[in-house]
Order: C-alpha cells, then sequence, then structure tokens
C-alpha cells in the first residue's frame, strides 16, 4: 500500500506545511483507498471531484502561507452531517434523494479548517444501532477478521462506516455522532481512536437529529493526537444551535504532554458486569498498571446507578426519537408512499421509508410519551438520568478522570447478531452513562483478543475537560504501543 | 402491563407508521420485551429528584427576535416530492 496512507493526520499535515508532499497528491492516494475500500460498504456516496478541487484549493493556500489546521486532509463525513449539495440520507430510505440546500456547522468548520471531503460514510439508519446492520444501503463490514476465520464481522454502530474507513486507510480521520455510544464503541471494534466531546463542544446544527439531549459529534482517527486536532478544527460556539456552549477551544495538541503523574483515575466497580469476557478484564486491569505506572493515582470509586443507565437511555432516546423523526412525513423531503387522505399518505410513507429499528423506537418513543405512561416511564428516566449525573458530580470529587473498557465483548460477525433488541442494546453498557451525563469520553485502542481482535479502553472526563480526558488517553495509547493492523487496507 | 397487540396498532396510529396485521404480533413481543426490561427504573429512589432537562449546566442564550434567513422559496421546497409553485403540496385535506 502506499506510503501516504500510513502517515497520520499529524504526520500528513507537518509534511504538507513543510512542501514535502501536495495535497493533490495526498487526496488521488485516497481517491484510490476508497475505491479499493469498496468491498466494505464504508462509504454511501463518494465525492471524488468535490475532494479534487478542494485539495488543489488547499495546495494554493498552502502556498500562499494561509493554510488552516486541518489544511489538505481528506477526511470522510459520516452521512448524519448535512453537506450542501452532496446527498444526505442519514442510512434511511426515507431521505431518498435528499440534498440539502446548507452544510452542518461541524462539516463547514472542517472546510473552512483546509479539509478536503473523500465522501459520506455509512451508518446504523438514523444513527440507531450498534452494529451497522440496520442501514438501508447494507451492512458495513470490518476490516478486522478472527485469526483463521473467514467469518465477516460488524464495526460496530453507529458510525460503522467511519470506523472501518479510518481503520482500513480510506480516509485521515472521519466525523462520528455519539448518542449512546456511537462514536466510541465502532471506535473500539476497530482498533481505532473515537472521541465524543461534552455535550455542547460541538454544534449539533445541520446534524440529522436522533436524540437531541445526547448527540454530539466528534472526531474518530488512528491517534490520540489526530483525534486531538480534528476536534479543535470542529468545536466551537454557534449561534444556530442554542444548545452549544460559549466557551474558548483550547489548544488540544498542547494537552499530550505525555505527563500524567499525579493524575487521579477513578476505577468504577459497577463497570464489573456479569459475563464478561476475561480478556476485557484483564485488558481493564492492564490498563490501570499502565496509567500507574506512568505516575497516575489509581482511586477506587463508585458510581451506583451504572445499571439504570442503559434503561433510562432506552425511554429518553426513543422518546426525543420519536418527537425528531416526526418532520419525516412524505411532505417536504426524501420519500413519498401515495395515500388517499393525508393520514393515509403519512402512515405509508413513514411505514415504508423507517427500517424495522427505527419504527421500534419510535413506537416505543410514543409509548411512553402517551397520556397515562408519561409520568411512570419518561419523567422517572428523567430523574434517575440526574442520579446518573449525580453519581459522576461525586465521583469527580475523587477523581480527575475515569477508567473503563469501552466494550463489554469484541466485535461479532454480521450473522451472529443477536434476535433479541435488548441484547443488542447492551453492546452500549459502558458508553451510554457519559452520553446521559452530558460528559466527554474517548476509546483508545489498547489491546488484542486471542482471535486477534482489537479490544478498546475508555478515559471518561469532566465536562468540558477534553484536555485531560485526551492527556490520559495518550499515556494509555503510549503505554499500549497499539501496532496491530487489520486484515484489509485499502490501496 | 403487557403490551398488546391493539395497543401496538393504537400507538403505531399516533405515530402515523402504518404497521401491516401481520406484523402486530412480533411487534408486540419486541415492544413489550423493552418495556418489561426498562421497568427495572421502577426500583430508583427519585423521591425529591429533579428530572434532567438539560444535559449541560447553562443558560440558553438570548438573541434578537429578529429574520435572520429566509427569501428563496425555491432552495425551501428544492428536495420537495412533489412541489407545486414554490409550494409543498399534500393529498386534498379540506372538502
Amino acid at each position: 500500500m502506499s506510503d501516504l496512507l500510513d502517515l497520520t493526520l499529524a504526520e500528513a499535515r507537518d509534511k504538507l506545511a513543510a512542501r514535502e508532499i501536495t495535497a493533490v497528491e495526498l487526496t488521488e492516494a485516497y481517491i484510490k483507498a476508497v475505491e479499493a475500500a469498496r468491498p466494505l460498504n464504508c462509504y454511501i456516496t463518494e465525492t471524488p471531484e468535490h475532494a479534487r478541487a478542494q485539495a488543489q484549493a488547499a495546495d494554493k493556500r498552502i502556498a500562499a502561507g494561509t493554510a488552516g489546521a486541518l489544511e489538505g486532509i481528506p477526511l470522510g463525513i459520516k452521512d448524519l452531517f448535512c453537506t450542501e449539495g452532496v446527498l444526505t440520507t442519514a442510512g434511511s430510505h426515507i431521505l431518498d434523494g435528499f440534498k440539502p440546500p446548507y452544510e452542518s456547522t461541524v462539516s463547514q468548520n472542517l472546510k473552512d479548517a483546509g479539509a478536503v471531503m473523500l465522501g459520506k460514510l455509512n451508518l446504523d439508519e438514523f444513527a440507531m444501532g450498534s452494529a451497522n446492520l440496520t442501514s438501508h444501503y447494507g451492512p458495513v463490514k470490518n476490516p478486522w477478521k478472527r485469526k483463521g476465520d473467514d467469518t465477516d464481522l460488524v464495526p460496530g454502530g453507529s458510525s460503522g462506516g467511519s470506523a472501518a474507513a479510518v481503520s482500513a486507510r480510506a480516509c485521515l480521520g472521519a466525523t462520528g455522532t455519539d448518542t449512546g455510544g456511537s462514536i466510541r464503541q465502532p471506535a473500539a471494534f476497530t482498533g481505532i481512536v473515537g472521541l465524543k466531546p461534552t455535550y455542547g463542544r460541538c454544534s449539533r446544527w445541520g446534524i440529522v437529529a436522533f436524540a437531541s439531549s445526547l448527540d454530539q459529534a466528534g472526531p474518530m482517527t488512528r491517534t490520540v493526537r489526530d483525534a486531538a486536532i480534528m476536534l479543535g478544527a470542529m468545536a466551537g460556539f454557534d449561534t444556530k444551535d442554542s444548545t452549544s456552549v460559549d466557551r474558548p477551544v483550547p489548544n488540544y495538541e498542547a494537552a499530550l504532554t505525555g505527563d500524567v503523574t499525579g493524575l487521579k483515575v477513578g476505577v468504577p466497580k459497577e463497570y464489573r458486569v456479569d459475563g464478561m469476557p476475561k480478556e476485557i478484564d484483564a485488558l481493564w486491569q492492564q490498563g490501570i498498571d499502565w496509567l500507574k505506572q506512568a505516575g497516575a493515582e489509581i482511586v477506587d470509586i463508585t458510581l451506583p446507578h451504572t445499571k439504570y443507565a442503559l434503561p433510562a437511555y432506552y425511554i429518553v432516546a426513543p422518546a426525543e426519537a420519536s418527537s425528531n423523526l416526526a418532520r419525516y412525513d412524505g411532505v417536504r423531503y426524501g420519500l413519498r408512499v401515495a395515500g388517499d387522505t393525508l393520514n393515509e399518505m403519512y402512515e405509508n410513507t413513514r411505514g415504508e421509508g423507517f427500517g424495522e429499528e427505527v419504527k421500534r423506537r419510535i413506537l416505543i418513543g410514543t409509548y411512553v410519551l402517551s397520556a397515562g405512561y408519561y409520568d411512570a416511564y419518561y419523567l422517572q428516566a428523567q430523574k434517575v438520568r440526574t442520579r446518573i449525573a449525580e453519581d459522576f458530580t461525586k465521583a469527580y470529587e475523587h477523581c480527575d478522570v475515569i477508567l473503563t473498557p469501552a466494550t463489554p465483548s469484541a466485535a461479532f460477525g454480521i450473522d451472529e447478531k443477536p434476535s433479541d433488541p435488548v441484547q443488542m442494546y447492551l453492546n452500549d453498557v459502558f458508553t451510554v452513562p457519559a452520553n446521559l451525563a452530558g460528559l466527554p469520553g474517548i476509546s483508545v485502542p489498547a489491546g488484542i483478543d486471542d482471535n486477534g481482535l482489537p479490544l478498546g479502553l475508555q478515559i471518561l472526563g469532566r465536562a468540558f475537560d477534553e484536555e485531560t480526558v485526551l492527556r490520559a488517553g495518550h499515556a494509555l495509547e503510549q503505554a499500549a504501543g497499539f501496532t496491530a493492523r487489520p486484515q484489509f487496507l485499502a490501496g | 402491563m403487557a403490551l398488546d397487540k391493539q395497543t401496538v396498532a393504537k400507538v403505531a396510529h399516533l405515530a402515523r407508521i402504518k404497521v401491516p396485521e401481520d406484523r402486530l404480533e412480533t411487534l408486540a413481543g419486541e415492544l413489550d420485551g423493552i418495556v418489561n426490561w426498562v421497568e427495572q427504573l421502577g426500583e430508583v429512589d427519585v423521591e425529591g429528584v429533579a428530572p434532567m432537562t438539560s444535559a449541560v449546566a447553562t443558560s440558553l442564550p438570548w438573541r434578537e427576535d429578529a429574520v435572520t434567513d429566509g427569501g428563496y422559496p425555491d432552495k425551501v421546497t428544492a428536495n420537495a416530492p412533489d412541489a407545486q409553485m414554490n409550494f409543498f403540496t399534500t393529498p386534498k385535506v379540506v372538502e
């Protein structure tokens, strides 16, 4: 494969700035890689012409000395971000043919920083899923396989296309969104880094909404440094999203000092769940040892309401989704299936346009919000959410970050998915609490299981303390020295 | 409470999603499983706890109540499956 594809984002940036490579060369290498990666089904839409034009413009700006932070860096964009004039599907049949007349704030920020867009990445329909099996455009294959076993594995979800593309070198970095683990879980399944920032750090404007109080955009990259660089370009206050927070964006890369001396790392006993594979338990212990050796102080903490996070999530998220997805009615955009009356047209369009998992969640959401059940389910879940947030507030009186496994298992086979929806939901057991509490978290590749599949560790932090999360994640990355590569590499 | 076929049909109508008769039974089973699972939330003591309505402790910003965008109905209706003369269309709703 091309050496160009092996550069990290930070290395490519430095070589571009030093004029050792050009944005056009790098982009051409990646356009070929995108084509080579087609067997993985990670891109829904490829935009090579778009990318070439942006790369040429980037080279001009580099020559003129006006380069941005991501000048000439080829990225993939999750197909949940609206991109002006470029098909945006959210992985759903119901958005057939939708070409937004506007650009999402995050993708605009990346453009403004000089990034090149290679295409739009596959995902679970409306980001609802943990295996990228619910996309109308078909499943994404994980570039990793078990040793001596040809079974196709899932890349995780919902940002499965993003994870597979970054892992297989079909883009240098990608945007993801994380509502219950949709950045961190696929990152762990594919051996890459995934960062979910604090709620409010990145604007949600122009991102197809799933659950508005939980959704947050973040970077998916091959290294922690790359994630720090990319987050710096994505983040920031936006008047178009009233929940985005007006505070300065720090230089995240500068936070990667390599020094975690005296850092207090909390280890929550409640994350030791029943039936967790011993390899994950061992990796967690390994992570504790690594950070201790690096000079951090390990603190036992308790997050007593952890077991209620998933059930609370599966009320709050579907409730918000049922409301957000009411807009897909066959009138203003996307699919329309005719009916004799307005209601019939709505019902036909939504019955045909939504996939099974999306329908399940809309129905659950409608049910828990309906008269007579609102207090028992929705209000109770919101109160439990307060309890979960309080758990973290109390824990952070004793520690600076929290170390946990990223997922309860390694990637599983596309044909091995559990038939019970609740079993599938358990994939997000370690990631969901941070969404409910609005806190930042990063998944870092830290080890390989007996089958040769990557496993991730997660660092959670205080609100708007991405810097410490990145610093601790970087220390883990240094200690783990993860160099394994997937079987499938593009180009 | 068990989520039966009739309840699912009613909720599906409220959500404006057509569910074929032969799918109602399976869907009721799945949804009932999910609802039974989330019912464990009832165990949590929430006496005096305020419901969480914002993920981050911040107050919403104010802005001028002013028109800041618009004036391009062609762009607004460009993605509509059946836009006519800059209007969205629906099946007839008034006789």
